[in-house]
């Protein structure tokens, strides 16, 4: 697998070198080019500073922080259950995910453990964030290449999972339903039948989107051997997620996690983990196509095996969080998000540091952008999906 | 009397200015027939959408609006951009567009010149707008349009071939590159003795038409070969720098050009204003003529802007290859193989 990557990154590397020789000898004059904070393919307010040699990149700087918001600091004069308002914004495309990882951090300090019926619930909400987050990003990175319409497929179909996310918690966007021992409410009446029909719809827009996106010959040319990630350069970076899986890394915090194993129900589910051996964008694109599908079984089985009982646990009114630390990370959307939360006792934690996933992604652009063209930059940028939300914080 | 014979008896200046106005409506007209049609219609049910509704019925009034926008729209001219250059650039690229449709006949007397050159006068002329597109990139002193302007450049130059191998097996088929004549030699051929439908030679040129219909989607820088424009990465290319009328001016040729292309096409491959059964020569043809053409006009620039919002955009040096490696030699085996049978045949 890696023979593969590191043949296709040699021969690239090649052909980046011919075609500089032959720039060099013409003696062209090099152009900095600022991609961003507007531009549309930043998707948001990223900023990019390109050196070109006439349409190849000589350098590329990522400038981040056009989006900070300070949730870091400002979780600090935040209670507990205040926090997850604030973090369901970091990757607002999977909102429900992002407070998980929080929320049994806090759990595991308090020392309280959810019922098995929110524990389930909880899975299912997590892997349906997964679904609305990762659809949009198939019909993404189409528009990045240069095909509109898939976009709209994806917004038609996100449109079922969000409403079912809605009927669940009440929040399209940003359920905030997570608590810590539980959950805010049991699921709605004819929750579940619904639901289980919007997991066929999603099957079958994977279908579709692998017909229409991934079979076009152009978007194989255009994919296909762009942004090569050697798996041990991509883990020296600390890419997670699909990223990695998309250069062969067997590596999913669901299954192989070690912290915070109890809060999510991933071990009773069949399912497996997807892996792809090239490390180009491509790979990257099928790897996430493959973990929607995945997604739509876990929560058919996570519906059909829900357990009865309670959703929350016994917790006290006002929550206080004895002294201590821990750290939990989950598998989100973009990759591993991890919280370190550190209590010094009482209604606010003392510091709490996010480890989000596109800001580690994000680090290895300028590795992987040198010697690249400029519609390169987008594709590759397209293929390691990251929201500014999840960079900034 | 026949109106060839009224024609001729007015003043040259009077002839003239029918033709202007003729040349402008039937532009114009079409171009905003084509956006109504594709753009703001087709193209939304493709995508799960209605598209326009709400300005005149069924949204039909809705380019009207974006014009009156556009021209309402401050005319901003960058600092430091060449101000005589930027501004004249979308002139440029619409008169090529206009200096296109003047060999385009549609009936027999309904023509804006008759030139034995035709088609080769045409061509010739359409690749001015190069010509606009380079100076729009340059003078917009943005380097996105810089880049957008450059790829166009090579773009089209690189286009201009195929496309012209292409014409060139009709022309040897059709023995004249007078357009009008090129409609005749079609209503009057016959494939195998069979001669009920004439000869469009889209039948005998499958070929070279579908290599004329890739060139003339490179030509119109439509996607898959949409990098001059390529909105996720140059924002708009060359375009990037311009506002209200200008913008306009750029966006009516984008659509003019395309329906002026089919037009061409249509001529070339499709028996132009030809139907079965009714002399192409007889005077009704002057009034029927024009709608049969738009007929075929709709009908081709369908395909174009089907193929744009379904395909991904290729990379510069991929669109390249496809022009350099495969379209010209298709295009001159092409040619090749239309010459050795006119002569055995």
């Amino acid at each position: 697998m890696t023979a593969v990557s590191s043949r296709q990154q040699l021969n690239y590397i090649a052909a980046q070198a011919a075609d500089a020789r032959v720039n060099l000898e013409i003696e062209t004059e090099g152009m900095t080019l600022n991609i961003g904070p507007q531009h549309p393919a930043t998707h948001g307010t990223l900023r990019i500073v390109a050196k070109l040699d006439g349409e190849q990149v000589i350098a590329a700087d990522p400038v981040m922080g056009y989006m900070h918001r300070g949730y870091e600091k400002l979780s600090e004069v935040r209670t507990y259950p205040q926090v997850t308002t604030l973090v369901n914004r970091i990757d607002w495309l999977g909102s429900f995910a992002n407070e998980v990882p929080f929320i049994l951090a806090a759990e595991q300090l308090m020392e309280v453990e959810a019922p098995p019926r929110a524990q389930w619930i909880r899975t299912v909400l997590f892997e349906m964030s997964r679904i609305a987050n990762i659809v949009l990003f198939l019909g993404d990175m189409a528009v990045q290449v240069g095909a509109v319409t898939p976009v709209f497929f994806a917004f038609r179909d996100r449109e079922h999972i969000l409403n079912q996310i809605e009927a669940a918690t009440g929040g399209r966007f940003h359920p905030n339903f997570d608590r810590i021992g539980g959950l805010k409410d049991d699921l709605p009446k004819g929750w579940i039948v619904e639901t289980k029909q919007v997991m066929k719809k999603m099957r079958s827009f994977c279908d579709e989107i692998e017909e229409l996106v991934m079979g076009n010959e152009i978007f194989q040319a255009r994919t296909r051997g762009i942004g090569v990630v050697p798996a041990d350069i991509g883990l020296s970076y600390g890419l997670s997620g699909a990223n990695i899986r998309g250069s062969g890394v067997d590596w999913d915090v669901r299954r192989d996690g070690t912290t915070g194993a109890g809060g999510l129900v991933h071990s009773e589910l069949d399912w497996r983990v997807w892996t792809h051996p090239d490390g180009d964008s491509f790979s990257r694109f099928w790897v996430r196509l493959q973990e929607v599908r995945e997604s739509t079984k876990m929560v058919d089985q996570l519906l059909d095996g829900l357990p009865s009982g309670p959703i929350m646990a016994k917790v006290p009114r006002i929550i206080k969080v004895p002294a201590g630390e821990a750290y939990v990370e989950t598998e989100n959307p973009l990759g591993v998000m991890g919280y370190y939360v550190v209590s010094a006792g009482g209604l606010v934690p003392f510091r709490v540091k996010i480890r989000s996933a596109s800001f580690n992604n994000m680090s290895i652009t300028p590795w992987l952008l040198t010697g690249v063209y400029v519609p390169d930059i987008i594709t590759i940028l397209g293929s390691l999906y990251f929201i500014l939300g999840d960079i900034d914080r | 009397m026949s109106s060839t014979q009224v024609f001729a008896e007015l003043a040259y200046w009077q002839q003239t200015g029918i033709r202007v106005g003729a040349a402008l409506a039937a532009v114009l007209l079409v171009a905003g027939a084509l956006v109504y049609m594709h753009l703001f219609k087709a193209v939304s049910f493709m995508q799960s959408r209605l598209g326009p509704m709400e300005a005149g019925p069924y949204g039909s009034l809705q380019l009207l609006a974006e014009v009156g926008k556009h021209i309402q729209k401050e005319d901003i001219f960058p600092t430091k951009a060449d101000r005589f250059v930027f501004g004249a650039a979308p002139f440029v690229v619409l008169a090529s567009t206009f200096l296109l449709v003047v060999v385009v006949p549609a009936g027999p007397d309904a023509w804006f010149i008759d030139s034995e050159l035709g088609i080769y006068l045409g061509l010739a002329v359409s690749s001015v707008s190069v010509l606009g597109i380079l100076m729009a990139g340059w003078g917009s002193s943005n380097k996105y349009s810089l880049l957008g302007g450059l790829r166009a450049t090579g773009q089209l130059i690189a286009y201009e071939l195929p496309l012209i191998l292409a014409v060139v097996g009709v022309v040897i088929q059709a023995g004249t590159m007078n357009m009008a004549d090129i409609v005749y030699a079609q209503a009057n051929g016959e494939i195998f003795g069979l001669g009920i439908v004439g000869n469009p030679y889209i039948l005998t040129q499958g070929v070279a038409f579908v290599i004329f219909l890739i060139a003339m989607q490179a030509e119109l820088a439509q996607a898959p070969f949409d990098m001059p424009v390529a909105e996720s990465e140059l924002v708009t290319g060359y375009m990037t720098e311009y506002s209200g009328m200008r913008f306009l001016l750029f966006f009516i040729g984008e659509f003019a050009t395309a329906g002026v292309f089919a037009a061409v096409a249509s001529v070339l491959f499709l028996g132009g204003w030809y139907v079965p059964g009714i002399d192409p020569t007889a005077d009704v043809m002057n009034l029927l003529g024009p709608l049969v053409m738009l007929v075929k006009i709709v009908g081709l620039t369908f395909l174009v802007f089907w193929t744009r919002f379904t395909m991904p955009r290729f990379r510069e040096d991929q669109l390249q290859r496809l022009a350099w490696k495969f379209l010209i030699p298709i295009a001159l085996a092409n040619i090749v193989v239309t010459g050795v049978l006119k002569v055995a045949f």
